[in-house]
């Protein structure tokens, strides 16, 4: 686990990843409070972890099939109604070919 | 009758046995909120003509004979959890509605079009949801601070917070306001409170209770428990709340046993498991104590005195800190400003990616955004393994370490935090201090077993008595013997009921 340094550049990087702007002031708490976490966590390399299966889940997890049968779905004017911008039954979203994209 | 000191089982019965009215009960919870509420903040809304209604639908199906185990039955449900307009029937405008707001911006004017399975079970087992209760923004917190309606305030010192994430629903039950609330716990959150506001509180075995409409947090730990003044009333709830869901696929599909009539019957012979850890540094002595006491108490009721060892309890938080924001980081991208929620204004020439962060920028407070960002980063190419998978790797040895400890005990006695609520804003700005709150509770979610907080007395901090919780963990699915033997400390610590003074 390498020692990791939060620059302001690397913090604008990790906040691109997540889709998410973040201000100046922001970014400079960021650095230090990320940093502190990574830190603290990094505690984990001591310890001798070979041959351990990493574990994802608890639960009684298995694959599971429901019935082939329709049921009940919400009515599309209860989603339409909590959209923030329908046009007509579409939810409207800015261009996201060509230039829209972004990233 | 007076409310306030009636248990949830009392007021079923009352309201069974129609010498009480789920009205009249409801309208005077209603009262007493209002006058409450503003010194404490625990809810962030209060339904009044709603809970009205749905407390007249209660009176007429008992009138119908129906036998409804929370017949009248106020509760308060964590603003994390959905409630539909949809709840008597399909088509029909009656029932709850209002919004889920994961006390966050980005869901500030969000209204659920469904209706969380646990709040739907309450409501068909005759409760009436009386309003929805302050958290950390998307239960992520560890005092009920990180909400856009501010600080929730301990009942019993108005300075100092609840706990958190579910302190809302803690300080409401602490204070009297309602007999049972709901709380989710991905960490500590329903347990870490309950031990601050001085109420029981149960994070069942993960999979026990539906997620359904609880907006999700971290997946593989979260869970939703009942919250209340006595194990009694937390062991009614749980006995609503618990069942296969086929809504959620991470239900467990176990029989639900009728715990609350078994709590009085002593768990024989039990062997206490109390790990070294419980002692370690870091731990006020007044919560040392508290524990001692309440190992003291179980003793005296025949409890055998085990030693064990948790020797990852420290490692646990750091692995935690990797885990529960890994997956919050992927559970949140669902808020990206198109389907629901909040959106943000473009300005010219910007296109759907400014749209994500704008609204995601705008919309997650600084605790939201900080666990984003270092969940991207634990899972980011080259980080991957160094981060992510070694934590999975210390949560399989945790859960290997609970079950050996569980060869040897029934049950594990340890405290629920380090010590009692902390003064509002002291933790505030160091977020490790915060999560360091979380020590006694997190290895427990990420081994997926029931734990719950009983109160364990007071003790006087600053010219105040604050509440002290101890925590019983028991194996997986083993919810009977944890509430028994927390039972068994109820009754041999025998405190007096106290109200705090709300000032």
């Amino acid at each position: 686990m390498p020692g990791h340094e939060f620059s302001d550049e690397y913090i604008r990087k990790l906040a691109k990843l997540s889709r998410l702007t973040v201000t100046d002031a922001q970014s400079a708490e960021l650095r230090t409070s990320l940093s502190t976490i990574v830190t603290y966590v990094e505690r984990l390399r001591r310890l001798d972890l070979d041959g351990v299966e990493p574990l994802a889940n608890v639960g009684e997890l298995t694959n599971r099939l429901d019935d082939d049968q329709p049921g009940p779905t919400l009515p599309p004017e209860a989603l339409r109604g909590i959209a923030p911008e329908m046009h007509d039954q579409f939810l409207k979203v800015p261009k996201v070919l060509g230039d829209g994209g972004g990233a | 009758m007076k409310v306030a000191a009636r248990s949830a089982g009392e007021i079923a019965m009352a309201v069974r046995s129609r010498s009480a009215t789920a009205t009249q009960v409801v309208s005077l919870t209603l009262d007493r909120i209002e006058a409450v509420n503003p010194a404490i903040n625990a809810f962030v809304d209060i339904f009044k003509a709603r809970a009205m209604s749905a407390a007249e639908d209660v009176d007429a199906r008992i009138a119908k004979g129906e036998n409804l185990p929370l017949a009248g039955v106020p509760v308060a449900l964590k603003d994390n959890m959905c409630l539909g307009p949809d709840l008597h029937a399909p088509g029909d405008t009656r029932g709850y509605g209002g919004r889920t707001t994961c006390a966050s911006r980005i869901l500030e004017n969000y209204r659920s079009p469904f209706t969380a399975t646990a709040a739907q079970r309450l409501i068909e087992a005759g409760a009436v949801i009386v309003g929805k209760t302050n958290l950390d923004e998307f239960a992520m917190g560890s005092s009920t601070e990180w909400s856009i309606f501010g600080p929730t305030r301990n009942p019993w010192d108005t300075e100092r917070v609840a706990g958190g994430s579910s302190g809302g629903s803690a300080a409401a039950v602490a204070a009297g306001l309602v007999p049972l609330a709901l709380g989710s716990d991905t960490g500590g959150s329903i347990r870490q409170p309950a031990s601050h506001c001085g109420v029981v509180g149960v994070k069942p075995t993960y999979g026990r209770v539906s997620r359904y409409g609880l907006a999700a947090f971290a997946s593989s730990l979260d869970q939703i428990g009942p919250m209340g003044a006595t194990v009694a009333d937390a062991a009614l709830a749980l006995e609503v709340l618990c069942g296969h869901d086929p809504l959620d696929s991470t239900s467990a599909p176990r029989a639900v046993p009728a715990w609350s009539a078994e709590l009085g019957r002593p768990v024989e012979a039990l062997r206490l498991g109390v790990p070294k850890q419980a002692r370690g540094a870091g731990v006020q002595p007044e919560v040392t104590a508290a524990l001692d006491r309440a190992v003291e108490a179980l003793r005296g009721a025949g409890g055998k005195f085990v030693e064990v060892d948790l020797p990852l309890t420290d490692e646990g938080i750091a692995a935690y800190y990797i885990i529960a924001p890994a997956e919050a980081s992927s559970n949140l991208a669902r808020f990206d400003g198109v389907r629901y929620g909040r959106r943000a204004a473009l300005g010219p020439g910007e296109g759907l990616f400014e749209l994500y962060c704008k609204s995601r920028g705008e919309g997650f407070g600084d605790e939201v955004r900080r666990r984003i960002m270092l969940g991207t980063h634990v899972l980011s190419a080259g980080y991957h393994d160094a981060y992510y998978t070694t934590a999975q790797k210390v949560r399989r040895r945790v859960l290997d370490d609970f079950s050996r400890a569980f060869a040897a005990c029934d049950v594990i006695v340890m405290p629920a935090a380090p010590g009692p609520a902390f003064g509002i804003g002291e933790k505030l700005n160091d977020p490790l201090a915060m999560y360091l709150e979380d020590v006694f509770t997190v290895g427990v979610n990420l081994a997926g077993l029931p734990g719950v907080t009983v109160p364990a007395g007071f003790v006087s901090e600053a010219g105040r008595d604050l509440p002290v919780g101890v925590q019983i963990i028991a194996p997986a699915f083993e919810e009977g013997v944890m509430l028994r033997a927390a039972a068994m400390l109820e009754r041999a610590l025998a405190l007096p009921r106290r109200n705090p003074v709300i000032s």
